[in-house]
């Protein structure tokens, strides 16, 4: 099995590959294209899985330590900079969820971009080769050795969010006879947006990483976790903590912008402009989960030294994620596109996450980050199907009748994103629903779906905690952060399922719609498994199998080593009861609604639901606070440029010259011209003019002269 | 020795200015190129006399005459030759008439 460990590099290696052939030799033939696409990632699944199994049959010393390989990469004067990958048991845990989600998202993906269909994405070869791209990006970060190779790994992702959320802001003219000029313009500010605010958090992870690389000199994630490096790090102070808290902070910074925390959270809903596949695999399963997977490789340098005042890395973790949970799920409750709702639950699901991993509990975030890949992927691909079954209903609608086609072009109320126009979907598409209602349970929380068991973990794990203390602290929080989540989890989900799949058509496109074909339903169907079983991977009855695979890999460190977290039938049974609370008042509430009518939630909460639907202002607050005052500055800069400093200065200096240049000008014309180059000519044209009669034609003349002269010259030898 | 140089010399001056005359004055060209032959052969006159007078012991004076008696005979053969020419081309052999080469 040992043998799955040195085809490593080509988890990674296989994508890229199919990325580079695509761009470069068959990006015109599609077919050809996302079957290559599929057929690395589905190499790379295969090694990954076989990695998997050696790591599991490695036993426990493979597991903890794993195995690596190094790349002396940037020779730098008397250091060199090694890059690097390994394997652990937390690469392979991850190893097991990626390329696998990856490849599902990549066949979803050939239907969803209409493959071999009159309507088939313009750009749908590279469409293709961004995907290939980014799953070697994220299949690299998961099997880095070093933050080096981790950091460019997690650069490649954010580059391939950028160009894939803004996929739809190149839509050719020229084949494409109806374009939407806003979905488009709203596609470039959207990744424009994702780019810059996760670059916010790129740059304090840089900033991080190279503050570690001069404390320690070194980047590999062994090294700096041994007891005496960060027994090192410790002691240095900086900015009045000590240095290895202000990394960790840094890091987290970095991870905050990738996996949307709050305050850096804004982002990713408007990521939902891109294709629903990037949606569901970029924005919903791994890229940012990189941030969560990032804090809890480097978990030792928050752990290090924790404590609430002087080193409070970890507490802040544990803040950042609670503030986000409950942001997240209370905007979730107010929006109508079906899959901001699903992106806001995203959010607020990487908060718990990030609350688990506040706890020091490495494992029971990775956990839910695996099942929440799994159930969240499926969601979106569930909203994509959704989508384009809302679309086809609408084409079927504008051909049943013909004569108000232009008519029905110009519907510029329909929007196959709206749950609001949908309803009674689960009479049109029976295979998408029972899936996305596993996909639901699972987010929710209810036993035995996957979500129960990875969420119960953090909020046991919490309350466990604060048992232990009784004191206001950090597991308090959590649980209570935790706890309210989960009612407003299963409360938005009810809302949603009763708008789309239940209750009765509220558009006529919604009446129309068609269930998708089996490309797109069987990856639903086989994501929908691992949302019912995936949970078992850690169930505390079965032994928490999951927690010994992952949870030694820190050991080195001596410092993170939490035990498996005990059911606790406290937490479980109170988390159990609010799911189904909150998914019956939604579903209660909202299965009658009408289109029109104001809805429920409107009624009761009036302007909380209003300060909701706009999101808490942020973006508002945002564009006062950040934005115009950085276009104004721009703008000053601008003016300082162009209008008030530099160009005046530019144009001053260049009218002196034009002075000058014309004096010159005068000078040359005049002085050296007239006097000096026309004069020489005109005094040797006048001189010929006199001496040419001189030159009569006639030998006596000339004889006569030299006679003269030769006696003149003689007269002068002779008399002076 | 009973005549003495400057007698010698006083005949070649003499000859020379007759060739000078005739080569300012004639309108003939062939009176021209005659003028010139005498002019020759005054400077002749001298060279022989002044090596005889002077430096007898050395045959530079001699040689020089035979070379320009040389060169003469070559001088009057070429110059013979354009008058001839430009007598067929111009019907004339006035040199006041052959004055095309001037402005």
């Amino acid at each position: 099995m040992g043998f799955f460990f040195n085809l490593t590099p080509f988890v990674p290696l296989f994508p890229l590959l199919a990325f580079a052939v695509i761009i470069l030799f068959t990006h015109r033939n599609n077919r050809l294209s996302s079957n290559i696409a599929i057929g690395g990632i589905t190499l790379s699944t295969v090694i990954a899985w076989g990695i998997v199994a050696a790591t599991i049959a490695g036993g426990e010393r493979t597991r903890t330590e794993g195995w690596q390989l190094s790349i002396p990469w940037l020779p730098a004067g008397t250091s060199v900079l090694d890059i690097g990958l390994a394997v652990d048991g937390l690469s392979a845990a991850m190893l097991f969820m990626v390329p696998f989600v990856c490849l599902m998202i990549f066949i979803y993906s050939q239907g969803y971009m209409n493959l071999g269909k009159a309507n088939q994405d313009p750009r749908y070869a590279r469409f293709f080769a961004y995907m290939s791209l980014f799953a070697a990006g994220m299949l690299g970060l998961v099997v880095a050795r070093d933050l080096l190779f981790a950091f460019i790994s997690w650069e490649v992702m954010g580059l391939c969010s950028y160009l894939l959320i803004g996929f739809w802001s190149f839509r050719n003219r020229n084949t494409e006879d109806h374009i939407d000029e806003a979905q488009v313009d709203r596609a470039k500010k959207a990744g424009l947006k994702a780019f810059i605010t996760t670059g916010i958090g790129d740059v304090l992870l840089l900033a991080g990483i190279a503050l570690l690389y001069s404390y320690t000199g070194t980047l590999t994630f062994r090294e700096l976790f041994q007891p005496e490096t960060l027994a090192a790090l410790q002691q240095q102070t900086l900015l009045g903590m000590p240095a290895v808290t202000v990394i960790a902070l840094l890091i987290f910074g970095g991870a905050v912008g990738k996996s949307a925390q709050f305050p850096l959270h804004v982002w990713l809903p408007d990521a939902m402009e891109g294709p629903t596949p990037v949606s569901a695999l970029i924005h919903a399963a791994t890229m940012v989960a990189a941030g969560v997977y990032l804090v809890a490789r480097t978990m030792p340098l928050f752990i290090a030294g924790f404590d609430y005042t002087s080193a409070p890395a970890l507490y802040w973790v544990a803040i950042i994620g609670a503030i986000t949970v409950l942001l997240g799920a209370t905007i979730g409750l107010a929006q109508d596109d079906i899959k901001r709702v699903l992106a806001y639950s995203t959010i607020s699901q990487l908060g718990y996450r990030m609350m688990g991993l506040g706890l020091g509990g490495v494992v029971v975030g990775i956990v839910h980050l695996l099942t929440h890949a799994f159930f969240k992927a499926l969601l979106f691909l569930g909203a994509g199907s959704v989508i384009h079954g809302m679309e086809h209903g609408h084409h079927a609608m504008s051909h049943h009748a013909p004569g108000d086609l232009a008519e029905s072009r110009e519907d510029e109320s329909f929007n196959a994103n709206d749950m609001k126009q949908m309803g009674g979907l689960r009479h049109r598409m029976p295979r998408t629903v029972w899936p996305y209602l596993f996909g639901t349970l699972a987010l929710v929380g209810l036993a035995p779906f996957a979500g129960f068991w990875s969420k119960d973990e953090i909020l046991g794990e919490a309350f466990v905690g604060w048992q232990h203390t009784l004191a206001i602290d950090h597991h308090l929080l959590v649980w209570l952060a935790g706890t309210v989540g989960v009612f407003l989890t299963a409360l938005y989900m009810g809302r949603q399922l009763a708008l789309v799949f239940w209750g009765r058509p509220r558009h006529q496109a919604a009446a129309q719609a068609h269930e998708s074909p089996n490309s797109r339903t069987v990856p639903l169907m086989i994501l929908a498994g691992f949302a019912l079983v995936g949970g078992f991977a850690n169930a505390p009855f079965l032994g928490s199998p999951l927690h010994h695979f992952m949870a030694d890999i820190h050991q080195a460190s001596h410092l993170v080593n939490v035990a498996a977290t005990e059911f606790n039938f406290v937490v479980a049974g109170m988390s159990t009861i609010l799911a189904v609370t909150g998914l019956l008042a939604g579903w209660l509430l909202y299965r009658n609604y009408q289109a029109g009518q104001v809805e429920p939630f409107k009624r009761y909460l009036g302007p909380v639901f209003t300060v909701l639907e706009r999101k808490y202002y942020i973006d508002e607050f945002y564009q006062l606070a950040i934005v115009q005052p950085v276009v104004w500055l721009a703008d000053q800069v601008f003016n300082f440029d162009y209008r008030w400093v530099i160009d005046p200065f530019v144009n001053l200096v260049a009218a002196i010259g034009r002075w000058a240049a014309d004096i010159s000008g005068v000078f040359d014309s005049v002085a050296i011209d007239t006097f000096l180059v026309e004069g020489v000519a005109r005094a040797f044209n006048a001189a010929g003019r006199w001496l040419r009669y001189t030159q009569t034609g006639r030998v006596q003349n000339y004889l006569l002269v030299v006679v003269v002269t030769v006696l003149m010259l003689v007269g002068l030898y002779l008399y002076l | 020795m009973g005549i003495p140089l400057y007698w010698w010399l006083a005949v070649a001056a003499a000859l020379f200015c007759l060739g000078l005359y005739g080569a300012l004055s004639r309108k003939n060209a062939i009176g021209v190129l005659l003028g010139i032959e005498l002019m020759l052969n005054a400077v002749n006159i001298n060279l022989v006399v002044f090596w005889r007078y002077i430096t007898p012991q050395a045959l530079t004076g001699q040689i020089f005459a035979m070379f320009v008696i040389g060169i003469a005979a070559a001088e009057a053969a070429a110059g013979l030759a354009i008058i001839i020419a430009a007598y067929r081309q111009r019907d004339t052999v006035v040199v006041d008439e052959l004055d095309m080469m001037h402005w």
